[in-house]
């Protein structure tokens, strides 16, 4: 999983108002190239939520990202190959993810998080 | 002729293993997926702008709706209940995210992120209900409020399904428009049985004259036929393992009885017939079973 899709999710268990934005576990990490496409990233950058994002970052260990962004930030090119390599290129294969407000996990085995609910959660 | 997948078991279990190896390997089930795809992508009408966009594969099952996505140039995430089919894709390398999830339950998604939603061949199986927990009523609506919250606004979802008939059918559209959802049903090939589709093009957002519905594929054409520069028997998925069962004719040949006999003797004597041979103990006896 890729922080693109951690920066989409929420918890879902019922009762939960904001599950936004999950907590992240990481016991492994795998990098795999994706063509740099700035297009993209100049498209999805209003939808992420910044802040979620680099502490998404920082829990996996990339420590590059700046904390405040500002529109202007999108021309520079260092900056777009770190945000880049931060959103599209690192995986999340081994671990967890956790709801911030009921604690709840939710693992995540081989890249793909478990995100059923149970019976009683729905 | 074996039932509609839909009726033998729930998706996590009827997609185990070997069925989710089965989907991926046959030839003719990824060409059928690949064209639903492309068509799906195209009622999708997404801007022509180059630029990649974020799309949800609902029910991406092994990932082969989202080579064609990937091949589009977009960026996906695919959200399946079945965990055989997600390691198929694993298998596969799928390029977008897998989550393992019940679309019943919710997509779970931030609002107002995702560009355009498709689904191939998964909505109808939202119409089951496997567990006694589930409703399907509740569980549509549930599924089609959290689409609508997902999608930007503006932007179009395209369920391409299976109904196993028009009260599956009703109820999945008037599910979606209950949720907010304009738009409707796309009928692709509708004078053929097999070449027939179903897409539901959902608009969210306002409706508008600008959007109007996308025209159907092979809607003058008689048969369907006309566009078969390949064998229309073809584009379906498995279409034996779609249909209803045959009931099996019961054989119950109306046997005369004794009675009736007797009674059609009476008949031909009152006529005056003198041949009528008299009534004895023999008289329309049971025969034994070799005879």
């Amino acid at each position: 999983m890729r922080l693109l899709t951690h920066n989409m999710l929420s918890c879902n268990r019922k009762g939960v108002s904001n599950g936004f934005p999950l907590g992240i576990e990481a016991s492994k990490l795998e990098v795999k190239e994706v063509d740099f496409n700035s297009d993209f990233l100049r498209h999805i950058y209003p939808k992420i939520e910044w802040k979620a994002f680099v502490d998404a970052a920082k829990s996996l260990g990339l420590n590059d990202l700046p904390e405040h962004v500002d529109d202007s930030m999108l021309e520079d090119d260092d900056f777009l190959h770190s945000f880049h390599h931060a959103l599209l290129e690192v995986h999340l294969e081994e671990g967890a993810l956790i709801c911030p407000e009921t604690g709840r996990r939710f693992p995540v085995n081989r890249g793909i998080p478990n995100m059923l609910l149970n019976e009683d959660e729905v | 002729m074996s039932l509609r997948p839909e009726r033998q078991a729930p998706p996590e279990i009827f997609y185990n293993e070997s069925e989710a190896r089965k989907y991926t390997t046959s030839s003719r089930i990824i060409e059928i997926q690949a064209k639903l795809t492309e068509r799906a992508l195209e009622l999708l009408a997404l801007p022509q702008d180059g630029a990649p966009r974020l799309l949800l594969d609902i029910g991406c099952g092994s990932g082969l709706s989202g080579e064609t996505l990937a091949e589009n140039g977009h960026h996906w995430i695919g959200l399946d209940i079945s965990e055989s089919m997600l390691d198929i894709a694993l298998e596969r390398e799928a390029e977008g995210d897998l989550l393992l999830g019940d679309i019943g339950q919710g997509l779970g998604v931030r609002p107002g992120v995702i560009d355009g939603a498709i689904s191939i061949s998964a909505v109808q199986w939202l119409c089951n209900a496997d567990k006694s927990c589930n409703d399907p009523r509740k569980r549509l609506k549930c599924f089609f409020g959290s689409l609508y919250r997902c999608l930007a606004r503006g932007s179009r979802a395209v369920l391409q399904m299976y109904p196993e008939n028009g009260a599956q059918l009703e109820m999945i559209s008037t599910a979606a428009m209950r949720s907010g959802f304009s738009g409707g049903l796309v009928v692709d090939y509708p004078h053929s049985t097999r070449a027939k589709k179903y897409f539901l093009c959902l608009l969210c957002g306002p409706p508008s004259a600008n959007t109007p519905l996308p025209k159907a594929k092979g809607e003058d054409g008689g048969s369907g036929s006309d566009e078969s520069e390949d064998d229309d028997e073809h584009e379906t998925v498995d279409f034996l393992e779609r249909q209803r069962p045959t009931k099996k004719r019961k054989s119950e040949k109306k046997v005369k009885g004794r009675a009736w006999v007797l009674k059609k003797k009476e008949q031909r004597r009152n006529h005056g017939f003198t041949n009528v041979p008299r009534d004895t103990k023999y008289t329309a006896r049971k025969r034994k079973a070799r005879f």
